[in-house]
């Protein structure tokens, strides 16, 4: 039961876009068309539950043991950036097919700020391993959903005619704000 | 005004001004957006990144004939996140209030996209100084943009200026300025005010950081894995 507010916790009302702020720069990047969207969410989904699970283990049994907690940022970078490139020669050899889908969007990921700070979190909040993977697998499916919302948005978008300085940029992000405000109230879940 | 270029005065103008990494370049999103409830922790967010940029644009700079090609990402992950390391325990140990609200935001400088774009696109390829001083314009540059936005939010959602009430007592706050959508929507507002003064994105450098998917590697992130190669356009062809 815990698990299961947590995760609603993280997907819907602390969601990781619309009030962390985290993956900003994908979520304005790649949110253009529906497909992309989802599969940048598809790709982030898998990257930030398997790196949860990685960094939770080398914190929790290898960093803390040994005193070395303070090194946990070079650490988690590190790691998230090796973790992507794996993933990507592991999907391009044995799952074509998801590579296809996914692929352009994992070199991507290694700067999505959402999994160096699902990974810093999963250590604040002193997670276990398993906890950690709930919570990255739910702040990652948070962020499909809100990029996905917007890129049905930004694609209903186009027929609209926005004042010109308005256009482009500054659209998407008043956009943004008005989804920010309709997710408040999954706050009163709670 | 022509300044002779890569002298420390024009970067430093470059990094606030002309290139400025948050309004004209839309780099460094996530800090933007996120520490901006108040013009202090704006302002506390700008400095530690501005020290982080130039010590990193320097040591990068200084290394950028040893560090082999194929292995410069790592080695320049591997720098910024050291002294992001050390600026984290700095604030810790000298201002704890500030440690504390920046909260996550202190670890996530590594992947701020201004740091590692600077790295890629300027120290990598100059001199000790020059990146010395490209660091600190940039840096400063970002710092200014962020205790502006800092500066509105908390004017209109607390009536207050760095701590200090400024409004007279009958004004209300406009909360909302101050929770996540006002974040949003005062960026949104700022650049739109630029774009009309035909200085904001896209008019000078000539892209939209929102047009694609990829291209515009300033917004998306990969700015520092692809090295400005946009892939899924190569992957197309």
């Amino acid at each position: 039961m815990e698990l299961i507010m947590l995760a609603i916790t993280a997907a819907l009302i602390n969601n990781v876009v619309l009030s962390q702020f985290l993956g900003i720069c994908s979520f304005l990047g790649v949110s253009g068309k529906t497909d992309t969207a989802v599969g940048m969410g598809g790709a982030l989904t898998f990257v930030l539950t398997l790196s949860s699970i990685v960094c939770g283990i080398l914190y929790n049994y290898i960093l803390a043991p040994l005193g070395l907690d303070y090194l946990k940022t070079i650490v988690f970078i590190l790691i998230v950036a090796a973790l992507v490139q794996f993933v990507e020669m592991f999907m391009k050899k044995f799952m074509k097919s998801m590579y296809s889908a996914l692929g352009i969007y994992l070199p991507l990921i290694t700067t999505n700020c959402a999994v160096l700070g699902v990974a810093t979190l999963n250590v604040q909040n002193g997670y276990n391993v398993f906890t950690g993977a709930v919570y990255g697998l739910a702040t990652a499916i948070g962020f499909l959903i809100a990029i996905v919302i917007l890129s049905f948005i930004r694609e209903k978008m186009v027929y609209n005619d926005i004042p010109k300085p308005f256009q482009g940029f500054p659209i998407v992000m008043i956009s943004s704000a008005l989804m920010s405000i309709a997710f408040f109230g999954f706050a009163s879940f709670k | 005004m022509s300044m002779k270029k890569d002298s420390p005065v024009e970067r430093i103008w470059n990094g606030i001004y002309t290139e400025n990494p948050v309004l004209c370049l839309a780099l460094g999103m996530c800090p933007t957006l996120a520490v901006t409830t108040s013009a202090t922790n704006a302002l506390g967010m700008g400095l530690s990144t501005l020290v982080v940029l130039t010590l990193s644009n320097l040591i990068i700079s200084i290394l950028r004939n040893i560090i082999p090609d194929k292995m410069r990402m790592p080695g320049y992950i591997v720098v910024i996140a050291s002294f992001v390391t050390i600026v984290e325990f700095l604030l810790e140990g000298f201002v704890p209030a500030l440690y504390d609200s920046l909260g996550i935001y202190i670890p996530l400088i590594v992947v701020n996209c201004i740091i590692m774009g600077r790295a890629e696109a300027y120290a990598g390829k100059h001199g000790p100084v020059q990146s010395l001083f490209d660091g600190i314009g940039m840096g400063l540059g970002f710092t200014v943009a962020l205790v502006f936005i800092g500066g509105i939010r908390e004017l209109v959602g607390a009536g207050t200026l760095f701590g200090l009430t400024v409004t007279p007592g009958a004004y209300v706050p406009v909360n909302i300025f101050v929770l996540a959508p006002g974040a949003f929507l005062v960026l949104a507002f700022l650049v739109a005010v630029m774009n009309k003064l035909q200085i904001g994105l896209g008019k000078r450098t000539g892209w939209d950081p929102t047009e694609s998917g990829c291209g515009d590697c300033a917004a998306c992130g990969k700015c520092s894995v692809c090295g400005g190669k946009p892939e899924a356009q190569k992957e197309e062809a």
